[in-house]
């Protein structure tokens, strides 16, 4: 067990977890932020992705160890009210239709677009093809990746 | 239960004042209870005695509208309330959705599944909003002392020609005194408002914002975590166990065994007996649970045939053996093999099929096979339980409360009314959730350590310990005279442990002489319904034949299903046929203009065509296909569907979409392969889904405009696109395709 000190959308929390543990279940189990999702465990379906100083990361596979100072963002601290033009773009296209993957889809395009505001088709297959939507949502959210783009 | 079906068959309509000047109103109709149409094995429809629709209005004009059925994706929460809303004349933006609670004499069967929650509801759902609205017009007329004909509404809004108005909310309170009215008026297609106007889902920002609606979000105080663990292949079972070292991992709490079932247990249709002894390891957190249970040593050892007793849906209870020992995808082929030259029992036969294949001057024959498939939902399995001497509470993601009920009951030796399970948000389904073993694990723990629980698979659980997709093969003949007409068609399809074949559905009906046949290899690796069960396998192989057929005759594929369903309209053969030829050949001619097949401008496209009628509705696809960098690529779609009135264009248009994705993907890629019993695909690394970079860049959804209630969407379109798939990449490749998937990865099968 190990005292961590983490910036987590906006605020410090204080936790004591083993070193090993993922990034995910800190969230989950001990800061209560039910929005990361666990998908695979293993980086491979990207429901868990948060921010990491702005870059997407794969959470379940992100010890607590690894975040030292950086700071993390998750679903949760997007926007207050889920303002973000990319959940606004979300509810635009109605991508959503189970909802499970939707957050880690969310935060993989959040990242993509604040690199690449004009991303093309391809670049979006590049940044998306991480996250694994088992409802077939795709279509959408490349649509809503360009609307939000354009916001 | 017997108590509860009693009370359920007297039809019933009540409403009360709720405290602070509310409204409620609850709907009973037995008769709309049952669902339009014909049922299918998943269709509980003759087990539904009633059905509830529930409305509250508030003083202050927000309507709250109760979900029966659970959501997994398929939009309940949105298309089932705008159907009440429609009939109530409410104003949409005032409408609040909740997920009902279970209860069967409320809100019926609350079954998701089989395509049949829009189908099921829309009569009785519309009957609510209805009945609430004559009510609240009969309180305007008293309170104005006019006839109540003269009552007018629109948008949650009461008017009268004299210019009184008043909102619902203002009246609610009168409105519940009022008796409830019998056989309402609904309103005619042409005059809806909301029903088929897109509306976006309700709970979409709660998804964007990451609230948390699933079951693997719930939580309670106090609640620990646990896991299990199961046997590593099927055929194997629990011999002994040694915790001391994953007991003395940080934040542990408890390592013990379970046993779903006694000895003897009559199994319901819906409980399934994949490994009914497992370790279980209890904790404070999911990742301390995680490792300590890979500390764990268990020894396991190989089963023995076993007998069963399964009960079914009703009747006395059949034995079922259940085969011992571990069983290789590759011996279940050869398998396969063996017994598909065996003789196998006749589904249906029309005309004289051995005549006329003796006497054919053409057979052509072909043999396809599929693999068993993994539902993979994003969300694992997993349930929260607290069971105490006073009741047992269970919370999480099903599609089929009412099939685990009595079963946890009698696990836990409990009368029925102590069990109460509050239904999740679901982070997929598919037919896995209609299984509810999981709930059973979830309880027995919970009673075990006397505390709340939350059960969860690791994604490697919920792959290995699956309920699949069948493995299935067919083989389909087909005999022509000297002229190349069509005179016989056979079919003999197999599979582990159920065969698929349907054998009342197209082409049944369409040729003289045809013949069904069916048979089954028993086996012990877990089967159940996965979206459009059967359908899935047979969409893709009779559709990939039919276009072998047409190809040998010189025909259009197109046209060439057009004349058959001709045939089988103006002059048809045998009985029983399931399907409408009119409703089949609208989406086949919708899905050929609106694709342009044929125009010189689509020349040169590597198109396939595939349509299929399952759970009453009809659905057709044109698949584009190119080769990129040596991968078959679907780069766009072209679908047709008739499933009647649509209720909400938006979302049915997504789940169509959705259907064609995840087509594309199993077609291509999905395989579950065992070795030794054991499952070789564990998680998404070596189970290959279909990813952003694979979807089509454009899927034209049409839906045939009719005024036919609602017959259901949610596995209709997913079928077919198995067939035009293996036909575009045929035309691509210039090579059938006859094994699922059509583009493995390391994987043979």
């Amino acid at each position: 067990m190990a005292t961590f000190q983490l910036k987590i959308n906006g605020k410090v929390r204080k936790v004591e977890v083993d070193p090993s543990t993922p990034v995910l279940w800190v969230l989950r189990d001990h800061l209560n932020l039910q929005g990361t999702k666990y998908g695979c465990g293993m980086a491979q379906c990207g429901a868990c992705t948060i921010h990491v100083d702005g870059m997407a990361m794969r959470s379940c596979s992100y010890p607590v160890s690894a975040v030292g100072k950086q700071a993390i963002t998750t679903i949760e601290g997007l926007s207050a009210n889920g303002e973000h033009p990319v959940q606004q773009a979300w509810l635009e296209h109605d991508v959503a239709q189970c909802g499970y993957c939707q957050a880690g889809q969310i935060m993989s395009a959040a990242a993509l677009l604040k690199g690449n505001p004009a991303p093309s088709d391809e670049d979006i297959d590049a940044a998306m093809s991480g996250n694994i939507c088992r409802c077939g949502t795709y279509l959408r959210i490349k649509d809503a990746i360009k609307s939000a783009a354009k916001k | 239960m017997e108590t509860k079906k009693n009370i359920s068959r007297r039809s019933f309509l009540t409403s009360s004042a709720l405290a602070g000047g509310g409204l409620m109103l609850s709907f009973s109709w037995l008769t709309e209870a049952r669902a339009a149409g014909k049922t299918e094995a998943l269709n509980l429809a003759n087990q539904w005695t009633e059905l509830t629709g529930y409305i509250r209005i508030t003083p202050d004009n927000v309507i709250k509208i109760m979900v029966p059925n659970p959501e997994f994706g398929q939009n309940v929460m949105t298309s089932l309330p705008m159907m009440v809303a429609e009939e109530l004349d409410a104003d949409w933006k005032n409408v609040v959705v909740e997920m009902a609670p279970h209860d069967n004499l409320k809100f019926g069967s609350q079954f998701t599944g089989g395509s049949m929650s829009v189908r099921t509801y829309w009569k009785p759902l519309r009957n609510a909003g209805a009945s609430a609205r004559l009510m609240l017009c009969e309180a305007a007329a008293q309170a104005w002392g006019v006839p109540v004909s003269e009552i007018t509404t629109k948008a949650g809004v009461l008017s009268h020609a004299g210019g009184k108005t008043a909102t619902y909310g203002e009246m609610a309170a009168k409105a519940a005194a009022v008796p409830v009215p019998k056989n309402v008026k609904l309103k005619a297609p042409k005059d809806f408002t909301i029903v088929s106007r897109s509306k976006k889902n309700t709970e979409g920002i709660k998804v964007v914002t990451g609230k948390p609606l699933f079951g693997l979000d719930y939580r309670q105080e106090g609640m620990l975590i646990a896991m299990v663990q199961h046997p590593p292949a099927f055929g194997m079972k629990l011999k002994s166990f040694d915790a001391s070292q994953a007991l003395k991992m940080p934040g542990i709490t408890g390592v013990f065994p379970i046993r779903l079932f006694d000895e003897g247990y009559e199994r319901s249709a819906f409980d399934t007996r994949t490994f009914n002894e497992l370790v279980v390891v209890v904790g404070r957190t999911t990742w301390e649970v995680m490792n300590a249970r890979k500390k764990l040593k268990v020894q396991w050892e190989v089963t023995t045939d076993t007998k069963e007793k399964v009960k079914g849906w009703s009747g006395p209870a059949r034995e079922e053996i259940v085969p011992g020992g571990l069983e290789s995808t590759a011996s279940q082929l050869t398998q396969m093999q063996e017994r598909a030259k065996q003789a196998a029992t006749v589904l249906r036969k029309d005309g004289d099929p051995e005549a006329a294949f003796k006497g054919a001057a053409h057979v052509i024959e072909r043999t396809y096979n599929a693999p068993f498939l993994a539902h993979n939902t994003m969300e694992p399995m997993n349930f929260f339980a607290h069971v105490t001497p006073e009741k047992a509470l269970l919370v999480g993601p099903l599609q089929a409360p009412s099939l685990i009920t009595g079963t946890l009951a009698k696990v836990l030796n409990i009368p029925v009314e102590k069990v109460e399970i509050q239904m999740t948000r679901m982070g997929g389904g598919f037919g896995r959730r209609a299984y509810g073993h999981y709930l059973v694990e979830a309880a027995l723990i919970s009673k075990k350590v006397n505390a709340p629980v939350k059960l969860m698979y690791t994604r490697e659980d919920d792959m290995t310990y699956g309920i699949y997709r069948p493995m299935y093969t067919a083989t389909y003949r087909a005999a022509f005279d000297a002229d190349k007409n069509l005179i016989g068609f056979h079919v003999k399809g197999g599979g582990i442990p159920e065969h698929p074949i349907a054998a009342n559905r197209f082409p049944a009906g369409a040729v003289d002489n045809y013949l069904a046949e069916g048979w089954e290899i028993p086996s012990n690796i877990t089967i159940g319904a996965f979206r459009a069960p059967r359908s899935n396998f047979n969409a893709a192989a009779e559709q990939s034949f039919l276009d072998e057929l047409a190809e040998y005759m010189g025909k259009d594929p197109i046209s060439f299903r057009l004349d058959l369903l001709k045939r089988a309209k103006a002059n048809p053969v045998g009985k029983n046929n399931e399907y409408d030829a009119d409703r089949y050949a609208g989406v086949l001619e919708l899905v050929r203009d609106k694709s342009g097949w044929g125009s010189p401008a689509q020349a040169g496209k590597h198109r396939g065509v595939a349509a299929y009628f399952c759970h009453n509705s009809y659905a057709a696809h044109v698949v584009d296909m190119v080769v990129r960098n040596g991968e078959p690529y679907v780069e766009q779609v072209t679908s047709a569907i008739d499933c009647g009135i649509v209720v909400n264009p938006d979302a049915a248009q997504n789940m169509v979409q959705g259907a064609v994705v995840d087509g594309i993907g199993n077609a291509l890629y999905g395989a579950l392969t065992h070795k030794d019993g054991a499952a070789e695909q564990t998680n998404f690394h070596n189970y290959r889904m279909i990813r952003h970079n694979e979807a089509p860049k454009t899927i034209d959804v049409h839906f045939v405009q009719n005024e036919i209630d609602p017959t259901g969407l949610g596995e209709p379109p997913f079928p077919p696109v198995f067939g035009a798939v293996a036909n575009a990449l045929y035309k691509s490749t210039g090579k059938r395709h006859y094994n699922q998937p059509f583009r493995p990865e390391g994987v043979k099968i």
